[in-house]
């Protein structure tokens, strides 16, 4: 049974690699708790943790944006929540960057972490207070970052909302318009880059569903950027 | 002439209207009349009234007040939904989007003068006409079965009365009773429909009459889904239905009404309820419109219009366009490409090239979902398909009621997307 302990070892070793390159890529937890610093004052995280001035930050991952029952959220963020935003690695990311650009009427007081790297950590950090980090790091491309797959050039295309809005006709005979989710989920005010991440990760199969593969599967770039653009604020 | 205000206005506009707009005539606004307020017509009037932002006279001409969804009514017969979860009202199309909605039938259409004529008298005049007026039956398409054999064997195939009559039979079955269904031959509306509403009556009949039994009498040597509906026919309903195919003489048919009989491939068995579905065409007032070739309305793939007439459009069940199967997603989808196509003809909007999508869900049991889509495009000849997909057999419980729960999320979707 040689060849049998022989492929165990390289399945081993494609394992140990694969961890290795998750690590890499997912931040510095160790870091991030320096960087979490900033954060304490208003937020608590860990066992016991309780809604302060700011809401706990136990099991963010996963969790729908204003999704604690017991804290009083802006309804810059219950809106955004609503209207199908969860807290992964990416819009973590990018609300800590600049909450008021992410979210306008949020009640969060902070000015933003500008050094991507400290975001990567204390997210990274945040990470291990979640006990659902779904899909992380392969599958979900909401999980892991904005930017892993998409070609730069791609994520900067302008989309035409116009051409977006006749396209997104046939988006909408499953997603409502108005952002319910009875079943389906709710596609708009997603900020661009997460819409266009997430419709490329669809057609080149690295997300699952197969509807949603069969309709991003014939959608150029343009179309995507398009369909975000419009997305982003259908009003 | 006196050059007053009024003469003023009507030369300015008319002067701008033939800038912006081919086919706009110098008095009033464009005419837009709708046949038809189903998954297409109501999704077509919708949107021309939505992205033409009042430049379109929308006028929406459908008989019921109360419009019951063909789609998921098989969920109402199965205990999973109620007749009211179903119905649907033209209010918000009338008060929200400026839609003359008239609840009367069409009775002629004359492409001359460019009028429709009304049952209630009257005619409205049209630039546009979009008709999407679902399926009628053919005559004498199963022996000894006609349209007023349909309250003791009812076909349920329009959804509402129907399909609460058909509800009330099965719940009235005696104890080991038998329930009958003819299945209809291609093409024809909601292809897995007749299975999902076996699979249907088959979980009522489980859980209220478990000795009943079902018979599926069919045209067809095959049909949609079958190994997915086979598969959970064997997995919930064990030796329950019994369906026979062509193979075995089940398009050899004749049901005699007033005895509750069905003979098949020469053998008569008497039944409780006996659910005729049968050969279908296009609604009559495609045929009254003249156009329609054999039972059905040929069209151009590209913007759905009338092979037979450049200002009559067609969409939905009552279409011949190609490879979509008729469906209500279709009949939307196809909507979404007409409104964009007679927008642009009558107002000088951009038309964007036709994209076509369809998926059909279908409930086999509780928590139970499968489905199957394909994308289309438009080609000089037909709507052709371009990538499919399918459900498949012995998928984990987790996905199939995944699946479900998206066909509850795509009909919230659907219904708001055609009555707003």
């Amino acid at each position: 049974m040689i060849w049998r302990s022989a492929s165990g070892v390289g399945l081993a070793a494609s394992i140990l690699a694969a961890a290795a390159y998750a690590t890499e890529d997912l931040g510095d937890a160790e870091a991030g708790e320096v960087v979490f610093s900033k954060c304490k004052g208003c937020h608590q995280v860990g066992a016991g943790a309780e809604n302060t001035i700011g809401p706990h930050l136990n099991g963010v991952f996963g969790r729908k944006a204003a999704g604690l029952a017991d804290f009083n959220y802006s309804k810059s963020l219950k809106r955004a929540g609503n209207s199908g935003l969860e807290w992964h690695a990416d819009t973590l990311s990018a609300y800590l960057e600049n909450p008021r650009a992410f979210a306008s009427g949020t009640r969060m007081s902070f000015s933003g972490l500008k050094d991507p790297e400290d975001r990567t950590n204390v997210v990274a950090y945040l990470r291990e207070f979640s006990d659902n980090p779904r899909d992380i790091p392969e599958a979900d491309p909401t999980a892991k970052g904005t930017d892993h797959s998409v070609d730069p050039e791609i994520l900067a295309i302008q989309g035409d909302p116009e051409y977006g809005e006749y396209l997104s006709s046939e988006c909408t005979t499953c997603h409502q318009i108005e952002g319910r989710d009875d079943g389906i989920p709710s596609i708009v005010y997603w900020p661009d880059e997460v819409f266009v991440v997430a419709m490329h990760a669809y057609k080149n199969n690295q997300r699952l569903h197969p509807v949603m593969q069969m309709i991003a599967g014939r959608l150029s770039n343009d179309e995507i950027a398009a369909l975000a653009a419009y997305f982003n604020n259908p009003e | 002439m006196t050059f007053n205000r009024r003469t003023f206005l009507g030369t300015a506009s008319a002067i701008a209207a033939g800038l912006s707009a081919p086919m706009v005539l110098a008095q009033g606004k464009p005419r837009v009349v709708v046949v038809g307020g189903g998954a297409g017509g109501a999704t077509a009037a919708r949107y021309i009234a939505k992205d033409s932002k009042g430049e379109i006279d929308v006028t929406l001409i459908e008989p019921s007040r109360t419009y019951y969804t063909c789609f998921f009514s098989n969920l109402y017969l199965g205990g999973f939904q109620e007749l009211s979860d179903i119905a649907h009202s033209y209010g918000t199309l009338a008060a929200d989007y400026g839609i003359n909605v008239v609840h009367d039938w069409a009775v002629g259409v004359d492409r001359d003068t460019k009028l429709v004529s009304l049952a209630g008298g009257g005619s409205i005049p049209y630039d546009k006409l979009i008709l999407s007026p679902g399926i009628d039956f053919v005559e004498g398409a199963v022996e000894g079965w006609d349209i007023s054999a349909q309250n003791k064997m009812p076909h349920a195939y329009k959804a509402g009365s129907q399909t609460e009559l058909l509800k009330a039979q099965v719940m009235a079955m005696p104890e080991g009773g038998t329930f009958a269904m003819v299945a209809p031959p291609n093409p024809y509306r909601c292809p897995p429909g007749p299975y999902e509403r076996v699979s249907m009556v088959a979980h009522v009949l489980k859980a209220y009459n478990p000795t009943a039994k079902i018979i599926v009498a069919d045209p067809k040597p095959k049909f949609s889904k079958m190994s997915l509906f086979q598969e959970g026919w064997a997995n919930h309903y064990e030796g329950m239905v019994d369906w026979i195919g062509e193979e075995f003489g089940g398009g050899n048919v004749s049901v005699n009404p007033d005895a509750m009989t069905v003979t098949i491939d020469g053998e008569e068995t008497k039944v409780d309820v006996c659910n005729v579905i049968p050969a279908m065409k296009a609604g009559r007032i495609a045929e009254m419109a003249g156009v329609t070739e054999g039972n059905w309305a040929p069209v151009n793939a590209a913007d759905m219009s009338s092979k037979a007439d450049p200002d009559i459009h067609v969409l939905g069940d009552a279409s011949q366009q190609g490879d979509m199967p008729k469906s209500g997603f279709s009949a939307n989808s196809q909507a979404k490409v007409c409104a964009n196509a007679v927008r642009g003809a009558l107002t000088g909007s951009k038309i964007f090239p036709a994209k076509f999508s369809n998926t059909c869900w279908s409930l086999i049991d509780t928590d139970d979902g499968v489905k199957v889509g394909a994308t289309y495009e438009a080609t000089p000849e037909k709507i052709a398909k371009v990538d499919g997909f399918i459900s498949q057999t012995g998928e984990d419980a987790d996905l199939r009621k995944a699946t479900y729960e998206e066909s509850l999320g795509w009909y919230a979707g659907i219904t708001s997307d055609m009555f707003g």
